[in-house]
């Protein structure tokens, strides 16, 4: 099966939760006032659900296998001869980051993530990465904090 | 009308707003040059910039300056290493490599920056006309239409956006619908799909989502595949003899003054942006040129070049009008504008003119100022500017994906964001991987809160779905948007018919 196909039948999977609950969880709860209403929480979900289930049908049935991959696209049958190693990694350097960022604080977690990041993508020259890094924190957390009036914690939770 | 400009001219003049303007052009043209980073991404990653100035016009100002600025941007480097940074200036590279090439970089950005300005300055005249014209009948809208009028917008995207497959492009949109259903509606206060999950409860973050169709997706690729980023060493050193002559200004002169006009009235129609109309103009041009010039299309003519590059900023400048006017976004880029200008408790739409006219003209007259501020800033800086293409993808790669989560986490102040940001990236990169578009999911959930509420208005007013029938002007919209559906389904499968030798009984 190929990619396109896959990914209609989790479309259609999605499609089928979503309009269970539209067509049957949610209107059990709705108060008697709303249900004059000709119109209800659910009445668009439910066309949502139904078109939804004929669009990924209509990708299955006419999906074609084997079609060429344009120039300058990733060919996903052969994802080998691509990054894929390093690719992997910065999404799990980000996801790290998205869990170190309250406790760890603002300034650590991104020279760390910024300096990782060049190391991920082969960067000999680590202690430049290093400075690099360490000034664009600063001044990227001087501007959010300063600038633009957000509150970002710069400093792990000991500090 | 006068008055409005008036004060539109006031307020774009303010020396805030110059800024602005200048700002937005300079960040636009950087980030544009570098290769795989489109406006897309970069207007997603300044709008948490854009919404933190906290005024409108000051925001929309700037995010119109990075867009046109990023397309300039990215047609430097396509004449410059032949990597365009930007879909729609693919057609500039045809024939603006080799004159690079040929050792006439240097003219070649001229022609460029005059045709773009051309281009950008001609789509700002006839937006200020047509735009007012449309505002006025859209006054008489009713809900009803509006929500045909949306529907017939989310097809045409679906119907052009896509790589030739409607059906891909539609499941897109439906998600994006989807995908806005989550969280409390605006009409009814209960949660809905949120799985008892609290931090969906205000539904899904509109900047987190862009985010995560754009700017991941195309960092992603820029990783698995380094040759995207084939950066160089951007041969800066032989900018020179910016100048052309008054005779290669004759011979691109009508060009430009059509390219202007089609590009525009292309950029206009939804789903039909800057990349079309580039295609689209190289194209036609190619046909009309008299023979002895259709031989130098895509080995250094400067028509060839002139063409995309007007073509694709009038579009730019076309796909305002819809937003301005309808608050319909015909493109991804102005889809993230609307998004922005929602944030800043701005509903664009017919009423703009009159509710906020000082955002409706500052935005044109900042048009003027931006274009001309890219020829006058750009031209003498592009040796200098062109540097930024020597920058190491180790660094970039980090710092973009750095940008991506911080604007997502700037927006909500909350780390959870991080992750979904993650996750639907990844996920938007594996769909784009299997060639479905994007665009029109983005598409889908800005309007999908829109449609809801037009939808439910009328059904409350009609008392049931009696409006689709007993209003024509519902009606008539509603067929159109089925044609457009599936016309271009139909004729697919009347081609593949015939040839299959298959006899189709007319």
């Amino acid at each position: 099966m190929t990619l396109d196909r896959w990914i209609a039948s989790i479309f259609l999977v999605i499609c089928l939760v979503y309009g269970y609950s539209a067509w049957f969880v949610m209107d059990v709860g709705l108060p008697p006032f709303m249900q004059r209403n000709p119109v209800w929480p659910s009445t668009f979900p439910k066309i949502l659900a139904v078109l939804g289930i004929v669009c990924a049908v209509w990708v299955l049935l006419t999906s074609k296998e084997g079609e060429p991959v344009k120039e300058g696209d990733i060919d996903y049958r052969n994802l080998r001869q691509y990054k894929i190693g390093q690719a992997g990694m910065l999404i799990g350097l980000m996801v790290a980051y998205a869990f170190a960022l309250y406790p760890i604080g603002f300034i650590v977690s991104t020279v760390v993530f910024l300096t990782g990041g060049a190391a991920i993508l082969g960067e000999r020259k680590l202690h430049i990465a290093l400075v690099v890094a360490t000034v664009a924190a600063f001044s990227i957390w001087y501007m959010v904090q300063v600038v633009l009036g957000i509150f970002l914690r710069p400093w792990p939770w000991f500090i | 009308m006068l008055e409005g400009m008036m004060i539109g001219l006031a307020t774009a003049f303010s020396i805030k707003n110059l800024l602005m303007v200048v700002g937005g052009c300079l960040i636009g043209t950087f980030i544009g040059m570098l290769p795989g980073l489109g406006p897309m991404s970069i207007i997603a990653i300044m709008i948490p910039v854009a919404i933190t100035i906290g005024d409108p016009s000051a925001a929309l100002i700037l995010l119109a300056g990075v867009y046109y600025g990023a397309i300039f941007g990215g047609s430097t480097s396509s004449i410059l290493i032949n990597a365009p940074g930007v879909a729609s200036t693919v057609a500039t590279s045809f024939d603006g490599y080799p004159l690079a090439r040929q050792g006439k970089a240097g003219k070649a950005l001229t022609v460029a920056a005059i045709s773009s300005f051309c281009g950008g300055t001609i789509g700002a005249v006839l937006l200020m006309i047509f735009a007012p014209m449309l505002a006025s009948v859209a006054l008489l809208f009713h809900s009803a239409e509006y929500f045909a009028l949306m529907v017939v917008g989310l097809s045409a995207i679906a119907a052009f956006a896509g790589t030739g497959q409607v059906s891909k492009a539609m499941m897109m949109t439906v998600l994006g619908l989807m995908l806005a259903t989550v969280g409390e509606a605006a009409l009814f206060n209960a949660p809905r799909f949120t799985g008892g999950i609290m931090d969906l409860q205000s539904g899904f973050s509109f900047v987190t989502l862009a985010m995560a169709m754009f700017a991941l997706p195309e960092a992603i690729f820029l990783v698995l595949d380094p040759k995207r980023s084939n950066t160089g060493d951007g041969g800066s050193s032989e900018i020179k003899d910016l100048r052309i002559t008054r005779a290669e200004a004759r011979h691109i002169a009508p060009v430009i003054g059509r390219q202007s006009i089609q590009g525009f009235l292309i950029g206009v129609l939804p789903g039909a942006g800057a990349t079309i109309a580039s295609f689209l103009g190289y194209a036609v041009e190619r046909n009309i040129a008299p023979e002895a010039d259709k031989k130098m299309f895509g080995k250094g003519s400067l028509k060839g070049l002139a063409a995309p590059e007007t073509a694709n900023n009038a579009a730019c400048t076309g796909s305002f009008v819809p937003l301005l006017t309808l608050g319909i976004p015909g493109s991804g880029t102005t889809a993230i504008l609307l998004g922005a200008l929602i944030a800043l408790n701005v509903t664009p739409g017919p009423r703009l003119m009159i509710d906020e006219p000082n955002v409706f003209w500052s935005v044109i007259v900042s048009m003027y100022l931006g274009n001309l501020i890219l020829l006058m800033l750009n031209l003498p800086l592009i040796p200098y500017i062109a540097k930024i293409l020597s920058v190491p993808r180790n660094f970039l790669i980090p710092f973009i994906l750095f940008f991506t989560l911080m604007g997502a986490y700037i927006g909500q102040n909350n780390a959870t964001e991080l992750l979904i940001l993650v996750g639907l990236g990844v996920v938007a990169t594996v769909m784009r991987m299997a060639d479905f578009p994007l665009p029109p999911l983005l598409i889908g959930f800005i309007l999908g809160a829109m449609l809801e509420n037009n939808f439910a208005r009328s059904m409350q007013l009609y008392d049931g779905p009696s409006f689709i029938w007993e209003r024509p002007m519902t009606l008539g919209l509603l067929v159109l948007a089925a044609i457009l559906v599936f016309l271009p389904t139909y004729r697919a499968r009347r081609a593949r018919l015939k040839k299959q030798g298959v006899a189709i009984g007319d």
